[in-house]
């Protein structure tokens, strides 16, 4: 298996969020990538953004501009 | 062959729309089911559409995109969805029966008070009449943009205004100008639209849905997979997963997609200027001939349809003569609003349907002016 390290996870109620979360990154080149939710969380949509966790603050704060509504964000050994 | 059903469906798709559904069907695995690449790359797709859809109708939220099959199931689910037991709804003679026959479910089911603002001989509606049966207690007004008969438009916006002032949520069917006549849901008023993907949008068929304004709950029209919230025993409450259940037609929303791309590359007004120029030349080459009736109002601005009988001939005998003799496809009948077909007292005989398409040249106008020429005689 992998290596673990400590990521980032953010979560949302749909898959629209979700897209909206990756198309937004791409837009304003945001690092992370969507993932299946890890079971540790429990989450509306199945996919969850992974990204560094030094990239927490500006993520969430792209997302809160977008107007995404985020279920949670965590921080997990992956 | 000349095609003018396009009030049926549109024949001819920018060749984009062809690409699309190709690759799509060769690449795409299922929206919202998992994230391996196959996934994600249906779930982009889809996401694409909502957001080109939501800017060509000026829907303030992508996630308020909702994709059905068609115009039909849109409409009953926001008809079914909104008006309750007891409710009171209005509506007009112009309906098709995709709006009619939900309404007339509810009447049934529901117990829910319908009235119709009637329609004249020219297929208009009395505004003021129209305003008399909106009330505090109206739950909701439904109407189309344009009649799938005589292409007559309604104010909308004016029809909106009436239904806010009285608390009452407004649905609109876009079946006939969705893609060939501009919306702006939010100048409009409208609180849920309704269109369908394989008419003026260009798309495949089976593709459709509803854009709604943000405040505006509905109810779930089906239960089931949404790849979001498993263990939860009732729906999702989020748009658009609320209303989507099951797989969704992705190979046709990327249809859908490109189809959009194309009407907001070419501009809707443009789209909308060239298919009156065809309609209102097709009017004015027709109107005159002797023992043809031309239905509906030309003085004003309209969808691109023209119905007209001969004589007193049964439209089917002329359609199919149109079709056999001259390779031109129209729509004779009913056309599935009945309503209208009282108003304009050809129930009996129906009416020969012409519609045109962003596709169609000034060439197809002639040979339909010929062709009707030639059968009136």
């Amino acid at each position: 298996m992998r290596e673990k390290k400590l990521w980032l996870i953010i979560t949302f109620h749909t898959t629209t969020a979700a897209m909206a979360m990756e198309a937004i990154c791409a837009a304003k080149n945001l690092p992370g990538r969507l993932i299946p939710v890890p079971r540790e969380i429990t989450a509306g949509c199945g996919m969850s953004w992974r990204a560094p966790v030094e990239s927490r603050e500006k993520l969430v704060s792209a997302a809160a501009e977008a107007g995404i509504a985020v279920d949670g964000t965590y921080e997990l050994m992956l | 062959m000349i095609y003018l059903d396009n009030a049926a469906t549109t024949l001819v798709k920018p060749p984009q729309v062809i690409d699309a559904v190709v690759k799509a069907m060769g690449t795409m695995g299922n929206c919202s089911r998992g994230t391996h690449e196959e996934a994600l790359s249906a779930a982009r797709v889809v996401y694409s559409a909502r957001e080109r859809i939501a800017k060509l109708f000026n829907c303030p939220r992508a996630d308020h995109v909702v994709f059905t099959a068609n115009s039909t199931e849109a409409l009953n689910i926001a008809i079914s969805g909104i008006i309750g037991e007891g409710d009171e709804a209005v509506s007009t003679d112009l309906e098709h029966n995709s709006v009619l026959r939900p309404l007339y479910r509810l009447e049934a089911e529901r117990n829910v008070k319908l009235s119709f603002a009637a329609a004249d001989r020219q297929g208009n509606i009395d505004y003021a009449q129209l305003a008399s049966l909106i009330t505090p207690k109206t739950r909701a007004v439904v109407c189309t943009h344009a009649s799938n008969l005589t292409g007559n438009m309604l104010d909308i916006a004016r029809i909106a205004k009436l239904a806010h002032q009285n608390g009452a949520i407004m649905i609109v069917d876009a079946s006939q100008s969705a893609g060939c006549i501009p919306i702006d849901m939010q100048a409009m008023g409208i609180d849920v639209l309704c269109f369908t993907g394989h008419k003026g949008l260009m798309g495949p068929q089976g593709t459709g849905g509803l854009c709604i304004m943000n405040g505006i709950e509905i109810r779930p029209f089906k239960v089931g997979g949404s790849g979001v919230q498993s263990y939860s025993r009732t729906q999702p409450e989020e748009y658009p997963t609320r209303l989507e259940a099951g797989t969704l037609n992705g190979h046709g929303i990327a249809g859908l997609n490109a189809a959009v791309r194309f009407i907001l590359d070419t501009g809707v007004e443009a789209i909308h200027a060239h298919e009156q120029k065809l309609m209102r030349r097709f009017y004015e080459g027709v109107k005159d001939i002797p023992a043809v009736t031309v239905y509906g109002d030309f003085s004003r601005d309209r969808a691109a349809i023209v119905a007209l009988n001969i004589a007193d001939y049964d439209s089917g005998e002329i359609s199919d003569a149109l079709s056999e003799e001259y390779g031109i496809a129209t729509r004779p009948g009913a056309h599935c609003a009945p309503r209208m077909h009282i108003a304009l007292g050809t129930r009996e005989q129906g009416a020969v349907r012409f519609s045109f398409a962003y596709y169609n040249t000034e060439a197809d106008v002639d040979a339909a002016i010929r062709a009707v020429k030639e059968l009136a005689q």
